[in-house]
């Protein structure tokens, strides 16, 4: 313990004291969120999503499904997302929380979901029953079904992927590219002279850096939300759990990354092809819901998309634990497989 | 006296290249072994080899005895040939980092003392000049007060008075009774601190002994030096013939093994060539390295 401790201390010193490291991560993240929020403020974007309930599993083509609706206005207007939908809880949530303008459910039920608060969702609502190809009667047969909730901003939707991105990013270069640099420069070498355990030395860098951030994501999320007042609608504690949790899978894969190789370039290399994945495919800028299955899937074995999901399940719907525990599962087991794969394969030497 | 540490057969191979070749020697509980050769001739791996740092290929390393274990990392001291520290990190703040690291450890401030730390206490390791940074590197592998201590080409690098210095450090070291593994390609510093000498070239152990014995068992005789220009200024060009004993023309001198000082200096006078430039010494671990392999320690 007396060892892990004063590595921890060691590394937290070598952080603190590096103006660079200090300037990334509380000026340029909070800069990110301001400049988005600047960005999206205006609500520029003008297209209407529209869901529809869907029994096949597949995402393709979805306006296929529901000829009725997709030979009028749906299918012909360039502003019009239709995403089809196997879950229909999944769904509804998204209606609720405005990231769905409408949700469609053309069986024999004929019901449609809208949001009344929603601007977006009342218009295209409009314009789905004032279609001049479905006769007059037919529109009698919708049944409208309505959805409140509270309006998400785009800003709200993007700050939990914006915090991950910077979990990521720290996780990733902060320990797994250090570590590369410590064995290329000899310190891992030096390090092996002592009685110190490969498994000790692991453990300091990883808490030392699970420690930074969740000091560094505390400060960055207080100071966001005084500037934007963000989104927050679950606990706090559950969110500390899941930034805990996403924190030490992302740290841990670095660990693996890092646990051979010697060259910073080849260390360089393998964390933009793990980041940049992750950065693309794991909902931090958008969903994938009108995404092919098989990149969806794909998504699924990121860490990342885990760590947004749950995040923004607390912050946005006020999720408990039950709700996350599948995602924080997820990111334990990950987190397990790869630190024992980073012990098992991790070299002190270049060699 | 008891070994502290005996090495059998050693042999380490990288594909087709035998770094280390068969090498076997012992060192006595306090004494200094100075590790002998030119760069390539496999020192550093075999130091290493013995740290535990690289696998040999095939050999036997006993430390008191037995098998090393993990009592062997506790006791031992090391100072690499290169290390880098943490970046950030001050003198005071890196010595109680390793002191950390140990179950068994002597104060830091008898440390700063022993190494000369105190002026730069307070400075970031990484802005050290090369001889601080080879003291705290110093201080670093005596942090767990160890039975004995590896160094490797520890003045390498260094001015003369940073070397100086240095030697001085190790002395005082070798007299708190501590054993010593040193790894040089300097003669002067391995006549001046080393009890033992293991002479490498090409991965193999070439000679094996104390300086003098060493010395004693190949040579004797003295040699007289004269520039080389001394040589070629005397007006009778026949004269190297002339002289009775056989001479070695090297690159920065000419020397001449002789048992008889006075009766070469005779010759010399007699086909005036010009003394400015005489030494008379004995053989040194330089003239002992040329006869074994035919080239130079610094070469």
């Amino acid at each position: 313990m007396k060892q892990i401790f004063a590595l921890w201390m060691a590394r937290n010193r070598e952080y603190y004291r590096d103006k660079g490291s200090l300037f990334w991560s509380f000026i340029a993240t909070p800069l990110i969120v301001i400049i988005l929020a600047l960005a999206f403020s205006s609500e520029s974007q003008k297209i209407f999503h529209a869901g529809v309930l869907s029994i096949a599993p597949t995402a393709v083509d979805a306006s296929k499904l529901i000829p009725t609706i997709s030979s009028g206005i749906f299918s012909n207007e360039p502003t019009i997302e239709v995403i089809a939908y196997t879950d229909f809880e999944n769904a509804i949530s998204k209606v609720r929380l405005h990231e769905l303008d409408i949700f469609v459910d053309p069986g024999e039920a004929r019901r449609y979901w809208v949001n009344p608060e929603s601007e977006k969702g009342l218009l295209l609502e409009k314009l789905m029953l004032a279609d001049k190809s479905q006769s007059a009667n037919l529109q009698i047969l919708w049944q409208r079904q309505e959805i409140k909730g509270q309006k998400i901003r785009y800003i709200d939707w993007v700050i939990p992927g914006i915090l991950a991105m910077n979990i990521m990013f720290s996780g990733l270069w902060g320990i797994g590219y250090v570590i590369v640099r410590y064995r290329k420069n000899g310190v891992l070498k030096r390090l092996q002279a002592t009685p110190l355990s490969a498994w000790k030395f692991l453990v300091s860098q990883a808490l030392s850096r699970l420690f930074i951030m969740l000091a560094v994501t505390t400060i960055v999320f207080i100071s966001c939300d005084l500037f934007i007042d963000f989104m927050m609608i679950g606990s706090y504690l559950l969110l500390l759990i899941i930034a805990i949790t996403g924190n030490l899978a992302i740290i841990s894969m670095s660990l693996l990354m890092a646990a051979r190789t010697s060259s910073e370039d080849l260390a360089n290399g393998m964390l933009n092809l793990i980041s940049f994945p992750m950065l693309l495919l794991s909902e931090l800028w958008f969903s994938l819901d009108g995404a092919p299955q098989w990149l969806q899937e794909f998504s699924q074995i990121l860490p990342l998309t885990h760590l947004v999901k749950a995040s923004r399940s607390v912050m946005l719907e006020g999720a408990n634990f039950y709700d996350i525990a599948p995602q924080l599962a997820i990111l334990g087991l990950m987190t397990v497989i790869f630190i024992t794969l980073a012990g098992v394969l991790f070299r002190w030497d270049q060699d | 006296m008891t070994a502290i540490l005996e090495v059998f057969n050693l042999t380490k191979s990288f594909r087709s290249l035998r770094a280390v070749d068969d090498v076997s020697f012992a060192i006595p509980k306090g004494s200094c072994c100075g590790l002998l050769g030119p760069n390539g001739a496999g020192k550093t791996t075999t130091i290493e080899i013995i740290e535990n740092i690289k696998q040999a290929t095939s050999g036997k390393i006993l430390y008191k005895g037995k098998l090393r274990d993990s009592q062997f990392s506790s006791e031992t001291g090391i100072q690499f040939q290169t290390t880098a520290l943490m970046d950030y990190l001050k003198t005071r703040e890196v010595l109680k980092l390793f002191s950390k690291l140990y179950r068994h450890t002597q104060s830091i401030d008898d440390l700063i003392e022993i190494c000369q730390l105190e002026e730069f206490l307070e400075t970031y390791a990484t802005k050290l000049s090369g001889g601080q940074r080879q003291r705290l590197l110093l201080a670093i592998a005596l942090v767990n007060d160890p039975e004995i201590l590896f160094l490797d080409e520890p003045t390498t690098g260094l001015d003369p008075q940073a070397r100086r210095n240095f030697w001085t450090l190790i002395r005082n070291i070798k007299k708190r009774g501590k054993t010593v593994l040193l790894t040089t390609h300097y003669m002067e510093e391995a006549e001046l601190l080393c009890d033992q000498l293991v002479i490498m070239d090409q991965g193999k152990v070439i000679a094996d002994g104390s300086p003098s014995a060493l010395l004693k068992k190949n040579f004797n005789h003295s040699y007289v030096c004269l520039d080389r220009e001394d040589f070629n200024n005397a007006h009778d060009s026949s004269h190297i013939n002339c002289i009775s004993s056989p001479i070695e023309i090297r690159e920065d001198c000419i020397a001449i093994p002789t048992n008889d000082v006075e009766k070469t200096l005779s010759e010399l006078i007699s086909k005036n060539i010009t003394l400015q430039s005489l030494q008379v010494r004995k053989p040194s671990l330089d003239d002992l390295f040329l006869k074994l392999t035919g080239h130079h320690l610094r070469e």
